[in-house]
């Protein structure tokens, strides 16, 4: 199956989907030194997001997620690409900043609410942007 | 998006490298967000000069080799210590360092090393219907709503790419469509509401927050007579609570008059607080309990003012802490050395506050007693500092504070 959405931010991904049940704050939600979620009132505290595809369907908190974003790319912690609901700009600057400091490309993916339902925790994804398109296959074979 | 001609000069390097490299940076950030076009400012508060890590440096370090320079007057936000009184940090020792060389470096790049979270107050008042790109939640929320000013929500390395090149993408607050209030908050007045009035302000702007989550609202039931300081207190609990960056004050704040013709347009989406939402958010952020121990009272989240100052010095009332308990006021340099040369303020000096500058007790590891509960009138702290110290915290009215701190254990409200 394959899903069109939008490119904030360029890049290539694949791997097992993370899907949050809560939106995360990634300042103060994050151990930027080892990935995992610190939030203890998240349900998912304890799971890592390092290399993985993460969605969630809003951002969430501090106008300093940008530089836990960053920081967690210098750290080789970052997700691989972060799905999202709704845009946001928080989130935008930093995967830019990740790409022009250090070349580390994070993809942040909009994807329509009808998609949603396709984007099951555990599922196999790829991702491919080109300009602000962006192709999300599920189940790539 | 649509490019001016200084946006190109800019882009070209014309205005040199760090200009063109962070213009750059811009122009996809607003093509991310559907910008049409760029809008010049008149001027940037900067948060990212807070120490996050090594890369909070890096960045910072890009610019300033390549010898930019902010183009518009830019301020800093809070770092991450108190570099004034080292000898009250208590967290690890190559943070002071870390924090002093990002400082400089916003410094080279042209930034004025305020390190407060509320320029506003004295420093910089951008004018109604300027644009500027602020970053920080509850400086935010104050230029936009109390001033009247424009900026959206900027977060770390944003408001550094605006100050380098003097534009940002015309989006989210800067736009007319964008400011128009969403949905019509009623809340009860003070009376009705039952609750001091620090604890009131507190009280409302964290309940909008919570009801009205990224919202534009218009309020009715504000107490016209609320001051500034007042304002930045519901300000902050909104921005903590539910991300509150623009608020309508009817009779109060400078665009209420006009958010109202716009709501009369089409109906809005109404949100009824009762007197009874109020309560309830005090005691949720209020979970300590009657008779417990008290480490400090930390007030100035955000940063106190003159104002503020004068009011706690007389409530102190010639009073001194119980044994082990330490009174913490966060604030800017510049006010910190108006009250310290100022006699009036023997009460404040009787009491041994300590005057915590240059950043926030719930980001800097000041607090030294490691039992008992911190007390505090700030929304924003008891909503944040609970998750940043590990710590109980406990909001209540300044009063109550002081005569708690006085008895070593948490008073009884009065």
């Amino acid at each position: 199956m394959l899903i069109a959405a939008r490119a904030l931010t360029p890049g290539r991904a694949a791997g097992p989907l993370l899907l949050l049940s809560e939106p995360l704050s990634l300042w103060g939600g994050l151990d930027l030194r080892t990935g995992a979620i610190i939030d203890r009132t998240h349900p998912q505290c304890g799971e890592g997001i390092a290399e993985r595809i993460v969605a969630m369907r809003s951002a969430r908190g501090s106008s300093s997620s940008s530089s836990a974003l960053v920081e967690a790319a210098r750290a080789g912690v970052a997700p691989a690409a972060l799905i999202l609901g709704l845009h946001d700009p928080i989130l935008t600057i930093g995967a830019l900043v990740a790409a022009d400091l250090y070349g580390i490309e994070i993809p942040l993916i909009v994807v329509d609410e009808r998609a949603w339902p396709a984007l099951v925790d555990g599922v196999a994804l790829s991702i491919e942007t080109k300009g602000n398109q962006a192709w999300i296959t599920v189940d790539p074979v | 998006m649509e490019l001016e001609p200084i946006d190109r000069a800019l882009l070209d390097g014309d205005h040199g490298a760090a200009a063109a490299r962070a213009m750059a940076m811009l122009v996809r950030y607003g093509e991310a967000g559907g910008a049409p076009r760029f809008v010049s400012i008149e001027s940037a508060h900067i948060d990212g000069c807070l120490y996050h890590g090594p890369s909070s440096i890096d960045f910072a370090r890009r610019f300033a080799d390549l010898g930019g320079r902010v183009r518009v007057p830019t301020t800093l936000n809070v770092a991450a210590v108190d570099v004034v009184h080292p000898g009250w940090h208590c967290g690890p020792p190559e943070l002071i360092d870390a924090q002093r060389e990002l400082t400089d470096l916003h410094e080279r790049l042209g930034c004025v090393a305020t390190l407060t979270c509320a320029p506003y107050q004295r420093m910089v008042r951008p004018r109604p219907g300027e644009h500027v790109a602020w970053a920080e939640s509850n400086a935010i929320v104050f230029v936009n709503s109390v001033l009247g000013a424009r900026t959206d929500r900027y977060g770390d390395f944003t408001d550094l790419c605006a100050a380098l090149t003097g534009r940002v993408p015309l989006a989210g607050l800067h736009r007319d469509e964008n400011r128009r209030p969403r949905c019509m908050v009623a809340v009860p007045g003070l009376e009705a509401a039952g609750l001091p009035r620090d604890l009131y302000f507190a009280a409302v702007g964290y309940v909008i927050g919570q009801r009205a989550p990224g919202q534009v609202p218009l309020v009715r039931g504000v107490p016209v007579d609320a001051t500034e300081d007042e304002l930045k207190a519901l300000g902050a609990a909104g921005a903590s609570s539910g991300s509150l960056a623009l608020f309508h004050a009817e009779g109060v704040t400078p665009e209420a008059q006009w958010a109202a013709e716009q709501a009369a347009r089409a109906p809005l989406a109404e949100i009824a607080i009762q007197a009874a939402d109020l309560h309830d958010a005090v005691s949720r952020l209020c979970p300590v309990v009657e008779g417990e121990a008290v480490a400090a009272v930390c007030l100035g989240t955000p940063h106190y003012s003159l104002d503020e100052f004068r009011i706690l010095n007389a409530v102190l009332d010639g009073r001194g802490p119980a044994e082990g308990v330490a009174l913490y006021v966060s604030t800017s340099r510049e006010i910190a050395a108006a009250v310290e040369h100022d006699p009036a303020f023997a009460p404040l000096r009787r009491f041994d506050a300590r005057i915590v500058v240059d950043t926030c007790t719930y980001l800097a590891p000041v607090v030294r007693n490691t039992q008992g509960a911190i007390l505090t009138t700030s929304a924003k702290y008891a909503h944040y500092g609970p998750g940043n110290l590990q710590r109980r915290v406990g909001l209540m009215t300044l009063e109550r504070c002081i005569r708690s701190a006085a008895l070593g254990r948490v008073a009884p409200p009065c």
